[in-house]
């Protein structure tokens, strides 16, 4: 009997300190002193450095930032549940209409430039690629890359979930080649992984495999294989300076949305991200900043 | 009078646990049917179970899940085929032949085994066993329906043990003594009068290891390739319905069709394990009437 008291009155302090640790977010939100930011896994890491740089000294802020894909950001926007989405692609028509019905303004942000790396195995032979070809590649036109002048192997291709910016991205200006009528798909034999890292992973270690992400997966382990426009053109390795000035053909520009003008802790955030500082997280974390990262001075922002 | 009100108090309280696990039931029941009936009205049945293409985020997006229906059967299965033999052997060593000592620690192996997360598993399977698979198969990719079967087979496992094992035991001991006194070799035994008489058991145990297997998702997502295509073989990644609904219903607007043809899967889904569970019902039901 007493055992069975001891253990109901453990878990009674269990549940009550649970409750206690449950409420104070809500605490905090209450006060304004929290920001939720959800969306992109692409940009998760550096909005996440931006958010630990933005705290500093600054114990009472609380700054929650979430991964999901760009659509779950957009969605979460909508259904009030964050206060910003961050996203590698911009919003779309079909959304903004959606928004428009949920009484939800989105203003969008541009804060830095992300080049999408093709990986293959480290010992493909394979180190370039024209659009055309990678589209035949991820429409399966192309099943061997053999036909490519690799080795006699059929292709496996990774691609991000449905609900990835880099997913629609891709497909809109590779696979659909930036034509919005064209109804072409990713192939049905496309492997859809749930994360770039699993895309890393898989290239890795498989001979076959060929996926894609962001210019912060590219290492000596893997191989990212320079692209061309067309066959005419030149091939482009992707280096930051190459997506600056727009060389590289499949770049993207990575954004933040809020509801409305930003307020408060929301706008000090975006401004932070937009500051030279922020610009130099940007660069820190593999990514291509909006502005010319000068010692002295902020240039203008640069257009692309 | 005390203790009768007591016994009154508590009488209630157990019987409304009882009856909120039925209320729950019927509560999810009536969501999927809500909003998957409202996806069937603006999209057509035969044209979602049937549809070869899943592109929920196209436009037009096509919902058709034929391939993931297939990807979980083909899953499934191949999980049954390794857990089930397996799982009911074990359970027949562990409670017949295994001294005393070793059967207290397999038992608990098996219970440990049952603790283990399931995405833990699919993250040890997707270091593990997808380039093992890959290049013992020698195919394109380790990420296949027969690795997302292994896996599963190691979660069944404990279902199908621990239950068969309670079964197998609690066969009268008087059946096994007439047997030997026949002259019946322990195997024959074992076979033909332990086995026979525990089967409605070891079939319960089984299903649950199944209805276990179809709703998993983590593990399948990680390591079953998710390409939403009809395999030919099992050697080919599948998508499954579970994997399919984890993966995407983070990103759909609340209300928009993509959310409610996740929830015409979790219908279909539940649809699939009712009707398991319910034909081990009747099953099982008929062998106690005999």
């Amino acid at each position: 009997m007493k055992k069975i008291i001891l253990l109901y009155s453990l878990f009674s302090i269990f549940c009550s300190l649970s409750f206690i640790a449950c409420s104070r977010p809500a605490q905090n939100g209450a006060k304004g002193q929290s920001i939720q930011i959800k969306g992109s896994d692409t940009i998760v890491n550096l909005v996440q450095v931006w958010a630990e740089r933005f705290v500093e000294n600054k114990p009472d802020l609380n700054i929650g930032v979430t991964g999901g894909g760009s659509g779950t950001g957009f969605a979460a926007l909508f259904n009030n549940t964050c206060n910003i989405a961050m996203s590698s692609r911009e919003i779309e028509e079909k959304e903004k209409v959606i928004a428009e019905g949920k009484n939800i303004e989105p203003v969008e942000f541009k804060v830095g430039l992300d080049g999408l790396a093709i990986l293959v195995h480290k010992d493909n032979p394979v180190d370039k690629l024209t659009i055309s070809q990678l589209r035949d590649i991820f429409m399966a036109k192309i099943t061997n890359w053999k036909e490519l002048g690799g080795k006699d192997l059929k292709i496996v291709i990774l691609s991000r979930e449905s609900n990835s910016g880099t997913h629609m991205f891709f497909k809109e200006h590779v696979i659909r080649n930036g034509d919005k009528t064209s109804k072409d798909e990713f192939s049905v034999h496309s492997l859809l992984m749930p994360s770039s890292q699993a895309i890393y992973d898989e290239v890795l270690q498989n001979p076959n495999a060929l996926g894609y992400a962001g210019m912060g997966f590219i290492n000596n382990q893997v191989k990212a294989v320079s692209v061309a426009v067309d066959e005419n053109s030149q091939y482009v390795y992707p280096t930051s300076d190459n997506v600056l000035s727009g060389k590289y053909p499949v770049s993207r520009p990575l954004y933040l949305y809020t509801n409305g003008l930003p307020q408060g802790l929301t706008k000090d955030f975006i401004n932070y991200a937009l500051s030279e500082e922020g610009q130099k997280i940007v660069l820190e974390t593999d990514f291509v900043p909006i502005i010319t990262i000068n010692p002295s001075e902020i240039q203008e922002i640069h257009e692309t | 009078m005390k203790r009768k009100i007591i016994d009154f108090i508590i009488e209630k309280i157990i019987f409304l646990c009882g009856i909120l696990a039925v209320v729950f039931v019927i509560l999810i029941f009536g969501f999927l049917l809500k909003e998957g009936f409202s996806f069937f009205k603006d999209f057509g049945v035969i044209k979602f179970i049937l549809g070869k293409f899943w592109y929920p985020t196209s436009e037009p997006a096509q919902f058709g899940i034929l391939p993931l229906i297939v990807g979980s059967i083909y899953v499934t299965f191949g999980a049954c085929v390794i857990a089930v033999p397996l799982g009911v052997m074990a359970a027949l060593y562990i409670s017949e032949i295994a001294p005393k000592g070793l059967r207290d620690i397999l038992k608990s192996c098996v219970e440990l085994m049952a603790a283990v997360p399931s995405v833990v598993i699919g993250f040890v399977g997707m270091v593990t066993l997808v380039p093992i698979v890959k290049n013992l198969f020698n195919v394109p990719t380790g990420l296949t329906a027969f690795t997302g079967s292994i896996m599963l087979a190691f979660m069944a496992m404990p279902t199908i043990v621990t239950i068969s094992e309670d079964a197998i035991r609690s066969v009268p001991w008087s059946y096994k003594e007439g047997a030997f006194a026949l002259g019946a070799t322990k195997w024959q035994t074992m076979r033909r009068i332990v086995l026979k008489a525990a089967m409605p058991g070891i079939i319960a145990a089984i299903m649950l290891g199944i209805g276990r297997v179809i709703g998993e998702t983590m593990a399948v997502m990680m390591i079953t390739g998710n390409a939403a295509h009809i395999p030919d073989s099992i050697f080919e990644p599948v998508r499954t319905m579970t994997a399919t609904v984890a993966a995407e219903m983070g990103e759909t607007v609340k209300g928009g069709m993509h959310y409610r043809s996740l929830f015409a899967i979790g219908l279909v889904l539940f649809l699939i394990t009712f009707s398991v569970n319910f034909t081990a019902d009747l099953f099982l039901g008929k062998k106690k009437g005999k």
